[in-house]
């Protein structure tokens, strides 16, 4: 295998994005938290029990499947999904939530902190939290508890204490305030245990690391059924971590095209969307949460809102690596609006059976988008991050729309 | 020439209290703050802390939190607070300390900023997300402007750290109390004696205790071991109370005014 050269220096920096903009009360307990994260992944008894729980538990490997219906509605490349939808919780997040879950464990921590969007997140960690004995408490914005209910009730069904977060726009980025206010106060005894590939270092790097079993797989997957690597593969970003883990083990084979799909939302005009990269969008580095990274803000430094149709795209900055990535333009990212995304979201359960989360619908549509314009000699695998049923009455309204425009 | 430093000298050869007031630069609006920021310097303050509003304050407990939010909803901006800052007159106010998250600074841009903070007279410049190993680029800038880069240093601080801030460290170090955000009503626990201890034995800058501190009684105990004590929240609370009441600013400079001087 090729070297891997998207790799972090000490500080947590991929080039200049990273690193540990974080108040001085943080910088023991990530240091801790850098330590023993290291020494895990040395440790073969953690990786074995991560590996026992990922096959037994969670229902890795997941499938690789061809979807032949909607190659043939789109004419031209022929499409593949990778189902972390089937994973048990119903997204990838349970990838990072039992690594990190059982590093908590191991460190000796009993109080798990949790912040979440489309509430994916929460509930990985809560069923995480349940599985291993330790206290969760969950952070989500108080818009977010309106338009994904069924993930809140799922979280107290699992004994996770939800704290409803009314602060700024009430939606991930407020969530992720109010769980690092928590952290700060009891970093001894607590863990955090955060759920994309941003933040301050080492979460970037260690989220990455146990999601990369996504794109392991579908190497693994794609080899033995096509004797060759796809050429290209297809993921939606919101901090980046399904993409980020999907992308990470390809980015060495410069031959497979990798790209990445932020949300659009309803217009181009900061505040309508969440598209960092977006040329004209209003995103530009900057630090937020602890990293350096492509940030949705106004010319004075203030963060921006943002909107999505998914409430896990709906966050103003990007996970540090991607914005790395993004520069050394290893990675395209693209994006697709609300409309979009909500054509791909029934075209798959039409076609295919496969009621997607939001978030993936973004990546299905794109990837049907490109489909078209490809020869069928040509693959593309799409990273389906999600099961759909947390969307359900937040599409109720809108689907069927779609369809006569 | 150091200018906080020889306010600290000052203010021990008078053996006064150290005390350094809070306040959120725009709340309840910027013309209100240049009169707060001229009240506050009658009381000989060992130095103003300036807060630059963030939108994302996760450093801040409610209290500060809401005073940024309306400070941001009122459109102030780093720019405005350094315009109200120039329209002063050479001494006209206390020592100012620029208490800002690193965001607005970053996209301010470095040199820029250090330039029209010393046009200013601003002495120092607290950066609560920028912690020592990421300083460099911001304190180089600040440093040919002769302004302190000044650092917290908390109770999960080790000593390893400690010793690499004080060496970087100018003006005074912000010993903070305890662990957690700015404002939350919690007793003060002997964390932070033993901090300051271990600050003053590794060098010989003052030391200022904040967060936390909201009576009198609190701050004589901090200024028994620390050089100053920092009232934030406290402060900013009396101007939130006083904002919702009163029918005119004059009568919220008169409160905050009011509760200032009892840590004096």
């Amino acid at each position: 295998m090729k070297k891997l050269w998207s790799e972090p220096n000490e500080q947590g920096f991929w080039g200049d994005y990273g690193g540990r903009f974080v108040a001085e009360t943080l910088i023991a307990p990530l240091e801790e938290l850098t330590r023993e994260f290291h020494a895990a992944s040395r440790d073969r008894t953690f990786q074995r029990r991560l590996t026992e729980l990922q096959r037994d538990y969670s229902g890795r490997p997941t499938p690789l499947g061809f979807a032949a219906r909607l190659t043939e509605h789109a004419g031209g490349a022929r499409l593949f999904l990778k189902r972390e939808d089937l994973l048990h919780t119903g997204a990838h997040k349970i990838n990072n939530a039992l690594g990190q879950g059982l590093l908590a464990a191991r460190m000796g921590k009993r109080r798990i902190i949790a912040e979440t969007g489309a509430g994916q997140h929460g509930v990985a960690t809560a069923t995480v939290c349940a599985l291993l004995g330790l206290d969760c408490v969950v952070y989500m914005g108080a818009e977010d508890v309106r338009r994904q209910e069924p993930n809140v009730l799922r979280m107290r069904l699992l004994g996770a204490d939800v704290r409803v977060v009314e602060s700024g726009s009430r939606t991930l980025k407020d969530a992720i305030n109010e769980a690092l206010r928590d952290w700060v106060a009891d970093a001894r005894e607590t863990y955090y245990l955060l759920g994309s590939a941003l933040g301050p270092h080492p979460y970037p790097l260690m989220v990455r690391e146990f999601q990369k079993v996504i794109g392991q797989e579908t190497r693994r997957q794609f080899q033995a059924r096509e004797k060759k690597l796809p050429d290209v593969l297809v993921a939606c970003i919101g901090g980046g971590s399904n993409a980020i883990g999907m992308f990470h083990p390809f980015l060495g084979d410069t031959q497979v095209r990798l790209i990445g799909v932020e949300a659009a939302g309803k217009g181009k005009r900061i505040g309508e969307h969440a598209a960092r990269f977006l040329r004209g969008g209003g995103g530009k580095p900057g630090v937020l949460h602890g990293t350096l990274s492509y940030v949705l803000q106004d010319d004075a430094g203030q963060i921006s809102n943002t909107h999505s149709i998914s409430a896990g795209l709906d966050y103003p900055a990007i996970g540090p690596e991607h914005a790395f990535l993004r520069d050394s333009e290893r990675v395209e990212y693209v994006s697709v609006g609300d409309a979009e995304a909500l054509k791909g979201f029934e075209m798959l359960a039409k076609m295919e059976g496969i009621i997607p989360a939001l978030e993936s619908a973004h990546a299905v549509a794109y990837a049907v988008r490109l489909a078209r314009t490809l020869p069928k000699s040509k693959t593309i695998v799409v990273n389906l991050s999600g099961r759909g049923d947390k969307d359900l009455a937040s599409v109720q309204p809108l689907v069927g729309k779609t369809k006569k425009r | 020439m150091n200018s906080l430093k020889e306010s600290f000298e000052r203010k021990a050869s008078e053996k006064r209290a150290g005390f350094i007031p809070f306040i959120v630069a725009g709340d309840p609006d910027l013309a209100t703050t240049g009169r707060l920021l001229l009240g506050l310097s009658k009381l000989e303050p060992v130095a103003i802390e300036v807060g630059v509003p963030f939108s994302d304050p996760t450093a801040d407990g409610p209290v500060i939190q809401r005073a940024a939010q309306r400070s941001l909803a009122k459109g102030t901006s780093l720019a405005g607070i350094l315009n109200l800052l120039k329209s002063f007159a050479p001494n006209e106010l206390a020592q100012i300390v620029l208490f800002s998250y690193y965001n607005p600074i970053f996209q301010f841009g470095m040199a820029k900023f250090a330039r029209a903070a010393a046009e200013c007279e601003v002495a120092g410049v607290l950066v609560v997300d920028l912690p020592a190993e990421a300083a460099a680029p911001l304190q180089e800038q600040l440093r040919r402007k002769k302004i302190d880069l000044i650092f917290l240093v908390t109770p999960t601080t080790t000593n390893l750290r400690l010793k690499q801030i004080a060496r970087l460290a100018s003006g005074f170090i912000y010993a903070v109390a305890r662990t957690g955000v700015t404002g939350t009503a919690r007793e003060l626990r002997d964390e932070s004696e033993s901090l300051v201890a271990r600050i003053h034995a590794l060098t010989n800058l003052p030391v200022a205790v904040g967060f936390g501190i909201t009576n009198r009684a609190q701050a004589r105990r901090v200024c028994r071991y620390a050089d100053a004590a920092v009232v934030g929240s406290r402060l900013v609370a009396e101007i939130e109370a006083a904002s919702g009441k009163a029918t005119n600013r004059a009568e919220v400079v008169r409160a905050a005014i009011e509760c200032a001087r009892q840590f004096v």
